[in-house]
């Protein structure tokens, strides 16, 4: 395996980026499409998941499962099997998936036959997030120009040895609900209900829409399938790095020079990404920290940006720091697993040395707050007491014995709740302590009037 | 008097259904379509996608509550959507939101006196590299400055303006139906 250098400027899922018309069938056509679904078709399903498999495919939406396995939990004798793509992207930070589907909707369709057919599934669903308005007419659009070309709906005549198989997909919209990314929740929202995530087991593999064996996948995680049946499993696994296959697409934004969506190479350093993708920190200022995978992970401190982004890395790596409970105490994921952070969304945020870290943790904390379900008693008083301190904190208020207070009640969440959003709560707000505590304490110290307080966003106020 | 819905909405109604093995499955497109249509989810409305899915009320009741783009009081024609999450306050998002309070003279969570425009404080909505930044409808505005905010609140009320007197077309869509679902 080579250095992550050689998979620089390779486009697996960016290649319509900046095409025009690229959302259209007929461009999508040109541009090599639709022919790894006909290709797939000749294979056997089981060895279209075998493929996957080799290819160290890993979910795209948070969590980095490997998809091949994923797929091959759905019963072999499962008579009606369902495949969910979640498109409700709303982790703050990230806005790849909005991107992928204004740009290339049929490769997502093409991926969704080809992993339909691996999974018998006879109808899929997109759930595309409620506000994504733009995206769904774009993708609406696109479904009915695959009905029309025959895709869709029927077994079509390129598709050559698939025999019968044929799929029907239909978009289905949100309603602004963040809890709805979370695969249960965004599969009670489908049956028309509240979107409450579901006590696991059973897995959706299982027993999952409409109490039948679901995969629910990203739509970016999707959009690599053709490639893969196109070039090959072991290409695929032998751009990235380690047990992570191709590449990632990560969303840079806060304070670098310039922000974007941009597909490189899978384990590519902070560093390389922040000081020449995007042009380093602006208005001479310096950098202060890193979130690397959307508001729910824990940030990177200046000192550890040379780790490469990948999902084994960013929990393994000894460069970076153990996230703590207290000072020295390091915060345990069960059976003595330690949190460093994690590649999650793919969402970076960058932020400077003038930037209000209390204030952006406060943000981050309100935000959970705001969206927990309110299921579970730690999740729903935690969570809301993390915002209430935070903003205290921030507006120069705290009391003494404040910070120990956040972390323990943080330490209270992680791990005791239905879903992960409880710990996508909990893991930020240890790691901002870990990372910069003394920014924190400085706000104790600092009860009264100052600086800071007066910088504080007005609408955090109501939630102390 | 009961609502009913439009014979165009009707047929939206069954193609929904036929893309679903239940009934219930279609109310989150049923809802939009029902908020499509008279503009927000009165009593009279959530009775009617009772009837047509036969689903509870209350049920209804519930699922409207917990999300957040349902509405019970009618909301602004423009409903502005302003991002104030992390990437967005990075990068000025809550000066963004301020300004926009001052031009219209409203807070967020209220509706200008003329009906125009609602502002909405949103959480994160997936264009952070291009923050700070709204919605409203279809239309994204990115990158904002208080200049380019300006323009975009002037270009949509003259819309607005030419909307209210039938010059132009109302640019609201229906979408999520399956195919040929587009209106
Ligand atoms: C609170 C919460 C929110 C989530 N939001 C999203 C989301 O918006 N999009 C997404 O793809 N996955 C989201 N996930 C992860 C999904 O639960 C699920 O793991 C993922 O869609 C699986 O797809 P993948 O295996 O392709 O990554 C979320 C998880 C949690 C706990
Ligand atoms: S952890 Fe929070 S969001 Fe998840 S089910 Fe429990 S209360 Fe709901
Ligand atoms: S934080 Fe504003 S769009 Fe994501």
């Amino acid at each position: 395996m080579g250095t992550w250098q050689d998979a620089m400027g390779v486009k697996i899922v960016t290649k319509g980026f900046g095409v025009p018309g690229s959302h259209k069938l007929s461009v999508y056509k040109e541009r090599g499409g639709f022919q790894a679904f006909p290709k797939a078709l000749t294979w056997q399903p089981a060895a279209l998941t075998d493929e996957v498999k080799k290819s160290n495919l890993r979910g795209r939406g948070g969590a980095g499962f490997p998809t091949g396995m994923k797929w091959s939990f759905i019963p072999k004798d499962a008579k009606l099997t369902y495949l969910v793509v979640n498109a409700d992207e709303s982790e703050p930070g990230t806005c790849k998936d909005r991107e992928l589907l204004a740009y290339d909707p049929h490769l997502l369709i093409e991926g969704m036959l080809i992993a339909s057919y691996a999974l018998g599934c006879k109808h899929a669903y997109i759930y595309i997030r409620g506000e994504m308005m733009r995206e769904a007419r774009i993708v609406q659009e696109a479904i009915d120009e695959a009905y029309a070309a025959g895709w869709l709906g029927k077994a079509h005549p390129a598709a050559g040895g698939g025999g019968s198989f044929k799929l029907d997909v239909t978009l289905h919209r949100g309603a602004g609900a963040y809890i709805c990314g979370e695969e249960t929740g965004l599969l009670n929202s489908l049956e028309g209900k509240r979107g409450w995530p579901r006590l696991k087991p059973p897995f959706p593999a299982i027993k999952g829409l409409f109490g039948a064996p679901t995969v629910v996948n990203n739509v970016e995680t999707i959009m690599n399938i053709p490639e893969i049946i196109t070039r090959g499993g072991e290409w695929f696994a032998g751009l990235g790095m380690g047990k992570s296959g191709g590449t990632r697409i990560v969303c840079v934004s806060g304070h670098v020079a310039k922000p974007g969506v941009f597909e490189l190479p899978m384990g590519i350093p902070f560093r390389d990404i922040i000081y020449d993708v995007c042009g380093g920190i602006p208005n001479g200022r310096v950098l202060k920290g890193v979130i690397p995978g959307g508001s729910s992970m824990p940030p990177l401190d200046a000192s550890e940006i040379d780790v490469p982004c990948e999902f084994d890395a960013l929990m393994n790596d000894p460069r970076i720091k153990d996230v703590e409970v207290k000072p020295g105490v390091p915060f345990d994921l069960g059976g003595g697993r330690r949190l460093k952070t994690m590649a999650g969304s793919g969402g970076i945020v960058v932020f400077d040395d003038q930037t209000d870290i209390v204030a952006l943790c406060a943000r981050i904390m309100a935000f959970y707050a705001h969206e927990s379900c309110g299921q579970c008693t730690p999740c729903r008083e935690g969570s809301g007491w993390l915002a209430r301190l935070c903003t205290r904190l921030a507006r120069g208020e705290g009391e003494a014995g404040d910070v120990e207070l956040l972390a323990n009640i943080a330490n209270g969440i992680g791990g005791n709740t239905i879903c992960a959003l409880g710990d996508a709560a909990a893991w930020p707000m240890l790691g901002f302590l870990t990372k910069f505590r003394a920014d924190f304490e400085a706000r104790v110290k600092a009860a009264g009037a100052t600086a800071a307080h007066k910088s504080l966003p007005k609408a955090l106020e109501g939630a102390a | 008097m009961p609502l009913e819905f439009s014979a165009q909405s009707k047929q939206q109604v069954a193609r929904l259904l036929s893309r679903y093995p239940t009934k219930q499955a279609a109310l989150l497109p049923v809802l939009h379509l029902a908020q499509e249509e008279f503009g927000h989810l009165p009593d009279e409305a959530i009775e009617l996608v009772s009837r047509t899915l036969d689903v509870s009320p209350a049920h209804i009741f519930g699922v409207i509550t917990f999300y957040t783009m349902f509405h019970r009081e009618k909301p602004g024609r423009n409903e502005l959507m302003v991002c104030t999450n992390i990437s967005c306050m990075l990068r000025g998002g809550y000066d963004i939101l301020k300004h926009i309070e001052n031009r219209l003279g409203i807070k967020a969570g209220q509706t200008t006196s003329d009906g125009a425009f609602s502002i909405v404080e949103e959480e994160c909505l997936a264009a952070c590299a291009n923050a700070p930044m709204m919605i409203c409808g279809e239309k994204y505005f990115l990158d904002l400055t208080p200049a380019k905010v300006d323009a975009a609140l002037d270009d949509l009320r003259r819309r607005w303006k030419e909307t209210q007197q039938g010059t132009a077309a109302d640019a609201r869509t229906l979408i999520g139906m399956g195919p040929g679902g587009k209106v």
